[in-house]
């Protein structure tokens, strides 16, 4: 029952994990794209830093690469951690985390549906707003509608 | 010996009045009994974060107010203090405590609505919701007050508000206030112990603790399940650590006790809102930020518990005058995440009462 | 049970179904539809006979407006608002928000209108029965507002269906939508037998 801080799990995690795969920077977990379900499952599965809530699922277009962020927090500790993913923008393929927290199901359609990243082991990956037919990705810095 | 049926698929909404706002469920039926649904949204996507990325700061503010247009003080003071977190500014003293009430009194009528509408499902068709819909015009009469709108507000600036309460505000508050706890009295008279009410919701679509959590459930429909999350007390904003408040919670997570939460929020929240009126201080509620804000680089996620759930915002500033990413993180929209397993096995009509129990909004869940 | 998979038509072939019609109709949809008000102007073809039967018929039309209910977006909350206690539009006889489109002669678009969406209304407005109406509501209906640069939005109600009245505003106030309601009713009553269908 004890919160911990963005150091200390920062260090339980690169004891465990090498730096290639995981690393600290600026108050968030840069992880590796082949690694997140790894470590993502230590993250929930380890009672001292039982990270059972996922609260949002996002990506951000940087122009060359996309970063896709995930905050979790524990309910039990009451801290919280942010994960960050890059993607390459040409082969921009993620596992899913759906298996692990139900929490990132919409979430991930949203962002496959605006963002265009798609989710290996999403139960149903389709478009969530936009309808069947609709070009493009609007949330991509070079989306133009056209107009 | 039970007759077998056959299965077959009914399409309810998008324009449908019990759907609030433009959604789709296709439900497969057998008889009376759903067996499966599949959620269609979209159908209200309005390219928000987009268009946020499009503009510069302050003229987001308005957009926030449309995404949850029953709550839009509690969406526009979420984004102005993730960009105030971006900025590194404070608000002065009373702007907090004017932002607390506005919030609070926003809970007060979105709950309102969501009472309103649950009871509207279960047949009584208008009736409650006349009585509560006299209750939230007042409070749209004190918000008219302050900021001359009725529903999308644009009140919350970057450090601070827009402008300061007129005179006449705090005695027209401290009238409802008053008599505001009478008046949900009077709900509980009318539908807490009603028979249609208890045998349509008692025990209906029970979200078990660990789903909802699973699900990252947020705001009253978790609470109800038994998880005592409240972004209010877990991380407070704001001065929320100034009031004392209680975070009601229920056990059994069904239709029920998803309604009865909403009832118990609203007197946590009147109680919020009369010790910030005593305290009320005196002075300026605006930092003077000028109108074009140029934030350094930097990434932030604020949350809030906005009537609906946690509401999140991830901003990312690039330096310049427009956002680079605008996230929100609706709660409506993750909240229907479980709808699946709440709403098979029960009748299509308990599926209606178990979809509008979870309280959403389109205009959240599209963005 | 694994029933809800047995279907004619799988989600895929529904989605892309639908796709295409949105698409069809956003191809079709890009001028405004003209406002069908020509007839007013028309009063000089009016003669004797009929006007005591246009009297009757105009006042029973306005009279009894029924509006379908179509809510996609803020504005219904001050249209829920105009018909809830206390600006009660039943006075005007509008008593009950019509679940059905076939029981209705007003359709009131509170709220913004997105092509997903834009199918939906165009045959909710088809299924009415003549002689209808329609009052775009809010500064999304008239010309898609705040949301008109958005790529999903379409840019006024008016692309889609001819409107009557328009009612400005973000939200209009109930007392505005009132008195579009109240124009409205005006504008039937200028209306007669002899000039319409043409
Ligand atoms: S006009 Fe304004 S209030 Fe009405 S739907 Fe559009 S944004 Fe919402």
């Amino acid at each position: 029952m004890q919160a911990l801080s963005f150091d200390e799990i920062a260090g339980l995690i690169s004891a465990k994990y090498a730096p290639e795969m995981v690393a600290p920077s600026q108050g968030s977990l840069v992880v590796g794209g082949e690694h997140l379900l790894e470590v993502a499952s230590y993250l929930r599965g380890t009672p001292e830093l039982d990270f059972d809530y996922l609260i949002s699922v996002t990506a951000v277009d940087y122009r060359g690469h996309f970063e896709i962020v995930y905050h979790l927090t524990s309910l039990q500790h009451s801290h919280s951690l942010v994960l960050k993913v890059r993607c390459p923008q040409d082969k921009p393929v993620m596992p899913s985390v759906v298996s692990l927290w139900r929490g990132a199901d919409l979430q991930e359609r949203e962002v496959f549906d605006l963002m265009g990243v798609s989710f290996a082991g999403h139960p149903n990956l389709k478009r969530l707003f936009l309808w069947d037919g609709f070009k493009g990705y609007p949330l991509r810095k070079d989306y133009s509608s056209g107009t | 010996m039970a007759l077998k049926t056959e299965p077959f698929v009914l399409n309810i909404g998008p324009l449908h009045p019990s759907t609030h706002g433009v959604f789709r469920l296709l439900a497969t039926l057998d008889g009376e009994v759903v067996i499966d649904i599949e959620p269609i949204i979209g159908y209200l996507h309005r390219g928000i974060e987009k268009l946020a990325e499009e503009r510069e700061y302050q003229k987001d503010i308005p957009l926030c107010d449309r995404l949850d247009y029953v709550a839009a003080m509690s969406h526009s003071m979420a984004y102005v203090m993730a960009v105030e977190k971006l900025l590194g500014i404070s608000v002065p003293e009373r702007a907090e405590y004017i932002r607390v009430i506005m919030v609070e009194l926003q809970r007060i009528a979105s709950h309102l609505l969501a009472v309103g509408s649950i009871a509207n499902e279960i047949g009584t068709f208008f009736t409650p919701f006349m009585y509560m819909f006299r209750e939230r015009e007042r409070i749209l009469d004190l918000f008219d007050m302050v900021c001359g709108q009725r529903l999308l507000y644009n009140y919350m600036r970057f450090g601070g508000v827009s402008h300061d309460l007129p005179e006449e505000f705090i005695p027209a508050l401290a009238k409802f206030i008053n008599q505001m706890p009478g008046y949900i009295d009077e709900y509980d008279q009318l539908l807490a112990e009603n028979e249609i009410l208890l045998v349509r919701t008692k025990g209906i679509g029970v979200l078990p603790p660990e789903l909802a959590i699973n699900c990252s459930v947020s705001g009253p429909t978790l609470r109800a399940s038994g998880v005592a999350r409240d972004i209010r007390r877990c991380d407070p904003y704001s001065i929320y650590d100034r009031f004392e408040f209680d975070i009601p919670t229920r056990t059994a997570g069904d239709c029920y006790d998803r309604y009865r939460q909403r009832i118990e929020e609203m007197r946590q929240s009147l109680r919020i809102i009369r010790q910030a009126v005593e305290q009320l201080p005196q002075g300026k509620v605006n930092s003077q930020v000028p109108i074009r804000v140029r934030p350094p680089q930097g990434d932030v996620f604020v949350h809030v518990e906005a009537p609906r759930g946690e509401l999140g915002f991830y901003l990312v500033s690039d330096g310049s005058e427009k956002p680079y990413r605008f996230h929100i993180r609706a709660p409506s929209l993750i909240n229907l995440t479980p709808l699946r397993e709440m709403i098979i096995g029960w009748k299509l009509a308990d599926a209606i009462v178990i979809f509008g129990s979870i309280d959403i909004i389109m205009g959240e869940i599209d963005r | 049970m694994e029933v809800g998979r047995e279907r004619i038509y799988s989600a895929a072939e529904l989605d892309a179904h639908e796709g295409a019609l949105i698409e069809a109709l956003r191809a079709s949809s890009q001028q405004p539809v003209t406002d069908p008000d020509e007839w007013l102007q028309k009063e000089l073809q009016r003669n004797v006979l009929v006007t005591s039967v246009d009297a009757v018929l105009n006042w029973s039309r306005r009279s009894s407006l029924w509006p379908v209910i179509c809510f996609p977006a803020c504005c219904a909350f001050e249209f829920i608002g105009a018909s809830a206690s206390r600006f009660d539009m039943s006075r005007f006889g509008m008593d009950i928000l019509r679940g059905s489109p076939r029981q209705a002669d007003l359709l009131i678009t509170a709220g913004t209108l997105t092509w997903k969406m834009a199918p939906q209304v165009r045959r909710l407005y088809d299924q009415m029965a003549e002689p209808k109406w329609v009052i775009a509501m809010g500064a999304c209906g008239i010309t898609g507002g705040i949301f008109r640069d958005s790529y999903s939005v379409v840019p006024g109600y008016n692309r889609i269906v001819p409107v009557d009245v328009y009612v400005p505003g973000c939200p209009p106030r109930p007392e505005a939508l009132l008195n579009g309601i109240e124009m409205l009713r005006q504008k039937i009553n200028a209306r007669s037998i002899s000039t319409e269908g043409e």
